[in-house]
């Protein structure tokens, strides 16, 4: 075993550009990242050669690689960030197969057994460390996941003030049960804390609406209605209204507004408001008309 | 035994709901609030649940009771005040309680009260109703 890694101590030139080269040959994005592939590739390496003398290959968890595991860890981890494939990650591990067998191969020249004994056993050791950088590589990705996810949910739900006694909530992107939850609660706190009799609910931005996303839009009003505030629903598209009709999903009690506008018109008539042009502007557009 | 106060402005009756409610008070609030309708022939009742803040199925449902027969008895009921975990916990429980009137705060729901109910005061012969 000591012989291996004496072997690899020896020859790394070589060994490292023959795996680079390996490496090179099973990549997409050829050149991307040359530099940093070789001084990863070079650092793992000197990690293998310089492993303590009776480690054994077999026993990926022993202490003694514990920081080719992190340093492969980190690798698939940026890996991961920069957009490479599961598949292009592991190939960069398995390319070392093909070195490490030659190795093998000349150090045991004359003794089948001991060849395949060792060929096998560095297989192995390849094939585990593939499989770790694997896992880190999806551990990498759900720490994205989860970070977008939060990301998400942040910029979910602002409640916004169109006039006094009038607040808004433009809805956008898919609605599940989990944000509508977080949507109904920030409107009805909005409700209480800004005192508004009118709150509109604008879905332009949501892509579909199916019956559970019906259900909570429902619940929602509901809710408003509750407090005492009334609810007005607009932005509705055609499709979606096509949708609403085909569905059987009753929105009889719901006021519904094709536009932000016409809902906030609505909204300004039932509080006694109105909106209306200066005279000044109208009579300007009115007189080319009269001419 | 624990008592819901009922104040008497002119034609309305204004309950205050202060304590958590439990299913007896809540029977004992219906039975005095009905038989002082009928007393003093209120015309609209106010209930502000603002300091409410645990609310469960027969709580709800004693409310749509008391707004229904409030309504038997010619009076119109607004709930008002209502907490936004409130509205959640019956949104959730699927009582939209349709015949409630609802309303922010106390003065929104008066003003509702005065807009809907029509004024009896001048047609009252025996001089029941005092000013405001």
């Amino acid at each position: 075993m000591s012989d291996l890694f004496a072997a690899i101590q020896q020859n790394r030139e070589s060994v490292l550009e023959e795996w680079l080269t390996g490496v090179k040959a099973g990549s997409r994005k050829r050149g991307l990242i040359d530099k940093d592939l070789e001084n990863q590739a070079s650092e793992v390496l000197s990690l293998i050669a310089g492993a303590p003398a009776g480690t054994r290959l077999d026993d990926t968890s022993a202490p003694a690689w514990q920081t080719l595991n992190h340093l492969l860890a980190s690798f698939s981890v940026s890996g991961a960030n920069l957009g490479f494939s599961p598949s292009e990650v592991s190939l960069f591990v398995l390319s070392l197969k093909a070195p490490l067998f030659k190795l093998a191969r000349q150090l045991n020249k004359n003794n089948t057994d001991e060849l395949f004994a060792e060929v096998s056993r560095i297989d192995d050791f390849v094939d585990r460390l593939a499989l770790h950088t694997a896992d880190s590589y999806i551990e990498g990705r759900n720490q994205i996941i989860a970070r977008q996810q939060q990301e998400m949910m942040e910029l979910s739900t602002p409640v916004v003030t169109l006039w006094d006694g009038i607040v808004a909530l433009p809805l956008i992107g898919t609605l599940d049960s989990n944000r509508t939850q977080i949507v109904m609660e920030s409107l009805l706190d909005a409700i209480v804390q800004t005192n508004s009799r009118f709150a509109i609910i604008d879905i332009t931005g949501v892509p579909t609406v199916d019956t559970l996303v019906a259900q909570h839009l429902l619940k929602t009003i509901t809710a408003a209605r509750l407090m005492g505030a009334e609810c007005i629903l607009s932005g509705i598209r055609p499709q979606i209204a096509q949708t609403i009709v085909h569905l059987g999903i009753d929105l009889a009690d719901v006021v519904t507004k094709a536009r932000l506008a016409d809902a906030l018109k609505l909204a300004l008539e039932r509080s006694g408001r109105m909106v209306v042009r200066t005279s000044k502007t109208g009579t300007q557009q009115a007189t080319p008309r009269e001419n | 035994m624990e008592r819901i106060p009922i104040l008497r402005m002119g034609n309305f009756l204004l309950v205050t709901i202060q304590v958590d409610m439990h299913d007896k008070l809540a029977l004992t609030l219906q039975d005095d609030l009905t038989t002082r309708i009928a007393e003093v022939g209120a015309k609209g009742v106010l209930i502000d649940i603002s300091s409410l803040e645990i609310v469960d199925s027969f709580i709800g449902r004693t409310l749509a009771n008391i707004a229904s027969m409030a309504r038997v008895l010619d009076a119109e009921t607004v709930v008002v005040g209502m907490q936004p975990a409130v509205a959640i916990t019956l949104v959730e429980l699927g009582m939209s309680l349709p015949g409630i009137r609802t309303a922010l705060n106390v003065e929104t729901g008066m003003e509702f009260l005065r807009q809907t109910v029509p004024d009896y005061r001048e047609r009252d012969d025996d001089g029941d109703y005092t000013e405001d």
